[in-house]
């Protein structure tokens, strides 16, 4: 047998640790045969009513006592379980004179099949049905659905794949890591993985092979198991472990580079009730505060100057002394308001959204600016205000005057259409800040639907030519002396936060939780590293190109100290 | 009783939506389907059925109820489509 010393995968954050394997699997159903049944369809409908509430019941179960996203998942599943035309359609097959296990299977997989033809999305839901499926025959089978791990210690959990059934019942304070064989970075591994900051690499075929008790390092950063690793292997991961460790120890000071170079670290809010989790984990204050939600549920009318300026001076309330930048209502394309709404459009994405929608209702956008100014005058913190979807210098100068004649010292625009982009110097000589929203400016720039699967490799902020656009907004700034920030997606990503900052970026906005590894990956890099960085991402043809080759020229200066 | 609607949420009759449809279907106690024009009626408490439907932000649906109190339980189930049940992306 050939050695296997190592194991690639795609990592989920920058997280190392090492520990025993563990194996967990719960007992599958046997696949059940064609023979006819014994007992007669009435007796077998029963059975199979029996499994399938055993079932439905155990989810529901689990779903009491898991967290809101989870629950959510289980109970669409029991839903699924206890579905009117999945026991009409078991009805339908025990005709033929089957046994409930068989029926059950089909009836499942009939469904499984119309959702799998149905594309991408789907295809995942197919996944739940043939879990549910398992779960249903192996409880008609007599066999045990449930997921028994105790080993009494730590240890990095390796499974298949796993489903939220499975990990509702899991101690995770035991789960060092997970590493799967299955499922891609936006499985519920991955995502799980994320939400609970436990280290993970899907993905990772071959790692089935691993005998339970091997000893592995778990480099989520690199995307590597490393099995059996030599003492010198294991000194360096125990010292990478240390490091980031200190760091998440330390007092979240300021953002900086490791030559002192300021990189201020903001939080992307969407509701008032996230600020005092951001400033638990050191946001120098908000990098977007996405004004939607109280617009959302409201099918007519806007909500009152009153309401928004309290919703908005609690946010505010949460940083003295601090900056919060509050983006504008940015309603079209996927956000639609009915009082806003333009009405039937061929392409949203393309159509009177974010500011353009807001210049047609000229009193929702005053009232927004009253509110924020009211909530600016009750609190200390240092307000910011900055419109989405600008696409020229007129809507940009607009805007400015409109946001300064409210009282608002400090107005900007969003950078998500390429054309503010590329004419970046005269727009930041018109307006106070610029603030890159790199989600839809890679839509726009590749052409890529956001929301549509089956371009969703095209929506990769990593693409040269985005950053190429970056470039220009970083150049600008500096030439100009106005702020730059970047407030998605990409900010949050470690590796694409040094580049971002070598491209001449001065503030990077996430979600509070990708704080800590952003913090960590900017204070190993100097200005002088990240520019280098940069330069090697730009010079690549494609957007996995550019990761590579930023990755390699970070490992090089590294290994170079 | 029949009415058409259009569905608001942002992406569309899918995962936590549709759960929450069916259950609202569950709890209503009537006989509900629901069709895309000209298209063939799903039984709307079937989780499963709407899934695979895909019935998405910006489709007109047909709903049509049976029984007494028709009318209320489709004002309740036009309101509950009408609405947008996901948050806003950045």
């Amino acid at each position: 047998m050939i050695e296997v010393r190592e194991l690639r995968g795609v990592g989920v954050g920058t997280g190392v640790v090492v520990g025993p394997v563990l194996h967990v699997s719960r007992q599958t159903a046997a696949a059940p045969t064609d023979a006819r049944s014994a007992l007669g369809a009435d007796a077998e409908l029963a059975r199979a009513r029996e499994a399938l509430a055993s079932v439905s019941a155990q989810l529901r179960e689990r779903a009491a006592g898991a967290d809101e996203a989870t629950r959510d998942v289980l109970e669409a599943q029991a839903l699924m379980t206890d579905d009117p035309e999945l026991i009409a359609s078991v009805e339908r097959h025990l005709g033929s004179g089957v046994t409930a296990e068989k029926a059950v299977a089909d009836a499942f997989g009939e469904f499984a099949a119309l959702l799998a033809d149905a594309g991408e999305y789907f295809a995942e839901r197919a996944a739940d049905l043939h879990d549910l499926s398992d779960r249903a025959v192996a409880a008609l089978q007599g066999r045990s659905t449930e997921l028994v791990v105790d080993p009494g210690h730590p240890y990095v959990l390796v499974a298949r794949d796993l489903a939220p059934a499975d990990t509702a019942v899991l101690d995770l304070d035991r789960v060092l890591a997970f590493v799967t064989s299955e499922g891609g970075p936006t499985s519920h591994t991955a995502i799980l993985a994320r939400q609970r900051g436990i280290v993970a690499i899907v993905g990772a075929v071959g790692v089935e092979g691993l005998p339970d008790g091997t000893q592995v390092i778990v480099d989520a950063e690199r995307g590597r198991v490393w099995v059996d690793p030599d003492a010198a292997e294991l000194a360096d991961a125990e010292a990478r472990i240390a490091a980031r460790q200190a760091a998440a120890d330390a007092p979240a000071g300021p953002g900086a580079l490791a030559d002192g170079t300021p990189v201020k670290l903001l939080a992307n809010v969407g509701k008032p009730g996230e600020a005092a989790e951001a400033v638990r984990l050191g946001a120098e204050g908000v990098g977007l505060f996405r004004t939607e939600f109280l617009f959302l549920d409201r099918l007519t009318t806007a909500p009152s100057v009153a309401d928004q300026q309290e919703s908005y001076r609690e946010v505010l309330a949460a940083f003295p002394g601090k900056r919060v930048v509050v983006r504008l209502l940015d309603a079209g394309a996927d956000k639609p308001l009915a009082f806003l709404s333009p009405g039937e459009e061929e392409n949203p994405a393309l159509g009177q959204r974010g500011l353009r929608a807001l210049r047609a209702s000229a009193s929702v956008l005053a009232d927004q600016l009253t509110a924020l100014a009211g909530a600016q005058a009750q609190t200390e913190a240092e307000l910011w205000v900055m419109a989405p979807m600008v696409a020229t210098v007129e809507e940009t100068a607009f805007i400015t005057r409109a946001i300064h004649d409210a009282g608002i010292r400090t107005a900007g625009v969003m950078v998500e259409i390429p054309s503010v982009a590329l004419i970046a110097d005269r727009v930041l000589s018109r307006t106070d800040f610029a603030s890159i929203g790199t989600n839809d400016l890679t839509q726009y720039t590749m052409a890529a639907d956001r929301q549509l699967g089956s371009v969703a490799a095209l929506q990769d902020p990593w693409h040269p030519a985005v950053l190429r656009l970056v470039k220009e907004v970083g150049a600008a700034g500096a030439a100009l002396g106005k702020p730059v920030g970047v407030c998605g997606e990409a900010a949050a990503d470690p590796l694409l936060a040094v580049v971002l900052t070598g491209l001449g970026v001065t503030s990077l906005s996430m979600s509070p939780t990708a704080l800590a590894d952003v913090r960590v990956s900017l204070a190993r890099h100097t200005l002088d590293d990240a520019r280098a960085i940069a330069e090697a991402a730009l010079a690549a043809d494609e957007a996995a190109d550019a990761r590579e080759a930023a990755r390699a020229a970070a490992d090089t200066i590294t290994a170079g100290r | 009783m029949e009415r058409t609607v259009t569905i608001a949420s942002g992406h569309g009759l899918h995962a936590r939506p549709a759960k929450l449809f069916t259950q609202a279907v569950a709890a209503s106690g009537h006989q509900v389907t629901i069709a895309r024009p000209e298209g063939k009626a799903v039984n709307a408490a079937s989780i499963l059925g709407i899934i695979a439907a895909g019935f998405e932000n910006g489709d007109e649906v047909v709903l049509n109820v049976e029984g007494d109190d028709a009318e209320r339980v489709l004002d309740e189930l036009s309101e509950f489509l009408t609405t947008d049940h996901d948050e806003a992306a950045g």
